[in-house]
């Protein structure tokens, strides 16, 4: 997805504005961060992309697999480098069991929009049912004054959609999730990682006794 | 067999658990039935009341850097715990261990501004390792143990206790409890063998190494290992500010001080040497200057515990996580007995010009006002290099920590990352009580002591026995030399009118003396360190000396101001 609005680096493709011979390495990441479930944690973790002057482009807070985890979903335009300073920094808080950073092609993404259209336009215009439709999108609600539709995919989908619907005048309101992921990986990172430091627990009570 | 307390007595037997013998703080509304427990412990807990929220703080963070135990801090809420913020901020950066315990309002009355209700938990969350707010009598033992392993343990820092009100009166079944595991915190990363064995080949295949040594050295107790790496491959140090006591100042290896008011050798061989290794330090934008020319030159290894300073400012191309004290020790033992005699040497001439441009002149002067350097000198010698030194921040800081000698390790407080003036006093009154049988020698100006001035007051009635040397040159001396530097000479508001400083001392009790000549500074010096308790030393010095060498900032590091017309 190309960016025009000025907030990436304003010289290479994948930010949005220049050619790629000139890339500044500015790529979309995703990070994937598992803590404990203690009140206050967003604010940190936010406040680390706050003080490294990073937007936060979609973010999504939710349990995990693992009881009393949470998962926090957030992605970003920033460099290789810059991500990885991101990444360190907010594993360093006391609470966050483990982040982790992907690029697009190491994780399967999914975002969800709900669009509330006005019924009488959807009825005259004929073009909205066949967008709908050629896009693979959910009407999940439909009376007299609105119908809504519900559309789950990448953002590109999503957005490709809205222009369409916005072409025909009939979005009365659209709302669309943060993005939620799961890694491509066969390792499962979290489980890794507290199973070892379950076994270091226990070493070190043996050491003790 | 547990016995029924109020969260107030919760908290004090498990401060005793903990280990805490000294408090510093200041009470107040929301802390009252803290402080109306605390009563009961006076014998266990010595509890220092200050003049001043800020200077509790500063004074555990004395505490804290001289003893290496965790200093303990009591505040109330609101304007008691904003107080204290400067120096939580103080601790975050320079890695201090402390425990602030503030009241706060009842749990039932968050979020409604009531009367000095202050989110401090949101306020202090960016500048501490830890921060959390008890609502409950039942997590008090477990949250003062968890604040406490997190303090001190991996990279220290500070940790702030947020206790409402009636958490503080509920009472509750006490059952001590001992944290020493949280399993989303790894406070030392494991080292990979491999990782000591590349480090171990890097070093033995360098010609000219140079080791750049912080306070993480201190922090790891890990002096000995640091020397005999340093002997065992004959490889040249530097220190930075921190870690100035790291090493002993008379240690051949040892050259001095790294950046901004460095050494010029240090300096000048950091963009000469083909290995820097960096050991315990952050790579500070005071220690580095130009980041773009910093050790271009050089591979980098980065010994540290925390793996967020890893290539943070310097990209490296070896890191070796773990603690100094472990690491360097298995180091060591991969290290050839080497011998970089002919690089070692190549830092004499580089002494030598600062010594004939810069130290000779410091040392020495055959006339004119006393310098802030030559007293720092004398002062050094007169305790046979022993002393603690405490400094306050700015003109004051630098001399004193560039002349003044060391021989023992945790001898070297002062403000580094943050700059903080005000530190001095009160962080010298901490470290009488985290050293009580050291000399504690705080060196001052006279902007810094009239900051926490009010300090003087705890010193009056605890009879803390410390030293203050104030250099008063009637200037903001460091912002005066960077106006005459890079500001055309404007000094904008940094002349001072000042008061009469001993008979500020003489209404606190405080022995004092002012010495304008050179020939009577050794006797004062003298008087000084044989008057028994605290003593104040105002030395009228030259107004407009300047520190240095200097690398002006954002300059390469290696570009010192050696003179300065």
């Amino acid at each position: 997805m190309k960016k025009n609005d000025g907030s990436q680096c304003g010289t290479c493709d994948t930010c949005g504005k220049c050619n790629d011979q000139n890339d500044c390495g500015i790529r979309m990441y995703t990070l994937i961060i598992y803590s404990e479930n203690i009140a206050g944690l967003l604010n940190q973790i936010t406040a680390v992309f706050t003080r490294r002057q990073v937007n936060i482009e979609s973010l999504n807070v939710c349990a995990s697999s693992t009881p009393g985890v949470h998962k926090y979903t957030i992605s970003c335009y920033c460099t290789e480098e810059m991500v990885k300073m991101l990444t360190k920094q907010i594993e360093k808080k006391i609470d966050v069991l483990q982040a982790n950073y992907f690029l697009e092609d190491e994780i399967y993404i999914q975002e969800t929009a709900l669009f509330k259209l006005s019924t009488p336009v959807v009825l005259s215009n004929k073009n909205v049912s066949r967008i709908v439709r050629f896009h693979d999108a959910r009407i999940v609600e439909v009376n007299p004054n609105y119908v809504v539709v519900e559309k789950s995919g990448m953002t590109d989908d999503i957005l490709a959609l809205y222009e369409k619907l916005k072409d025909c005048d009939c979005v009365l309101q659209f709302a669309r999730t943060g993005r939620i992921c799961i890694t491509k990986g066969c390792v499962e990172l979290l489980d890794e990682y507290l199973k070892v430091r379950m076994m270091k627990y226990d070493l070190q009570k043996t050491q003790q006794q | 067999m547990s016995e029924r307390v109020t969260g107030s007595e919760a908290l004090m037997r498990s401060l005793e658990n903990e280990g805490v013998t000294t408090l510093f703080g200041y009470p107040g509304g929301a802390i009252m039935p803290v402080y109306d427990a605390l009563y009961d412990h006076r014998d266990t807990l010595n509890h220092v009341l200050v003049r001043h929220e800020q200077g509790a703080v500063h004074a555990a963070q004395g505490y804290a850097r001289v003893s290496g135990k965790v200093g303990c801090v009591i505040a109330t809420s609101g304007p008691g715990a904003m107080n204290t913020i400067t120096g939580i901020a103080d601790a975050m950066i320079d890695s201090t261990p402390i425990v602030v315990i503030c009241g706060q309002v009842g749990a039932a009355m968050l979020g409604t501004d009531a009367f000095q209700e202050v989110d401090v938990i949101g306020v202090t969350q960016p500048i501490t390792k830890w921060a959390y707010q008890i609502r409950r009598a039942e997590d008090v033992a477990w949250a003062v143990s968890r604040a406490f392993y997190i303090a001190k343990s991996g990279r220290p820092g500070p940790v702030v206790l947020d206790f409402t009100k009636n958490a503080q009166t509920a009472v509750v079944e006490y059952e001590s409890a001992k944290v020493d595991f949280i399993r989303s915190y790894v406070p030392v990363p494991e080292w990979d063998d491999n990782v000591i064995l590349q480090a171990a080949t890097m070093i033995n295949a360098s010609k000219k190494p140079f080791v750049l040594v912080g306070q993480g050295v201190e922090l790891g107790e890990a002096s000995c290992e640091l020397k005999a790496f340093l002997e065992k491959a004959q490889i040249p140090a530097g220190c930075t500010l921190l870690g100035l006591s790291a090493l002993p100042s008379d240690h051949p290896l040892n050259m001095g001080m790294l950046g901004m008011h460095g050494n010029l050798a240090c300096n000048v061989k950091t963009n000469e040497c083909d290995l820097l290794i960096a050991i315990g330090m952050r790579f500070d934008d005071r220690v580095t200057g130009n980041l773009n020319t910093y050790a271009k030159q050089a591979k980098i290894i980065h010994f540290d515990i925390d793996p967020s300073e890893i290539n943070k400012n310097v990209k490296v191309d070896l890191a070796v996580l773990g603690n100094c004290k472990d690491t360097l020790a298995a180091v060591t033992s991969l290290v050839k007995e080497t011998n970089h005699q002919e690089w070692v040497d190549s830092f004499k001439p580089y002494a030598e010009r600062e010594y004939e441009k810069v130290t000779k002149k410091a040392l020495a002067p055959i006339d004119g006002p006393l310098l802030m350097s030559e007293i720092a000198h004398k002062v050094s010698e007169a305790t046979n290099n022993e002393a603690v030194l405490v400094t306050d921040v700015g003109q004051n800081q630098m001399f004193s920590c560039k002349y003044f000698k060391f021989t023992h390790a945790h001898s070297v407080i002062t403000s580094g990352g943050c700059g903080t003036m005000g530190f001095g006093l009160p962080a010298a009154i901490g470290a009488t009580y985290g050293a009580p049988e050291r000399t504690v020698c705080m060196f001052t100006g006279d902007g810094g002591l009239q900051m926490t001035i009010q300090e003087l007051g705890t010193i009056m009635e605890q009879g803390s026995p410390v030293k203050i040397i104030l250099l008063n040159n009637n200037f903001l001396g460091n912002v005066r030399q960077w106006q005459y530097l890079f500001f055309n000479k404007r000094y904008s508001y940094t002349p001072m009118v000042n008061p009469d400083f001993e008979l500020i001392a003489k209404a606190y009790d405080i022995p004092s003396r002012t010495v304008i000549l050179r020939e009577d500074l050794d006797d004062a010096i003298r008087e000084m360190l044989e008057t028994d308790g605290a003593f104040l030393l105002q030395c009228v010095v030259k107004e407009e000396d300047n520190v240095l060498p200097m690398t002006p900032p954002g300059a390469n590091v290696d570009e010192m101001i050696l003179e300065i017309e």
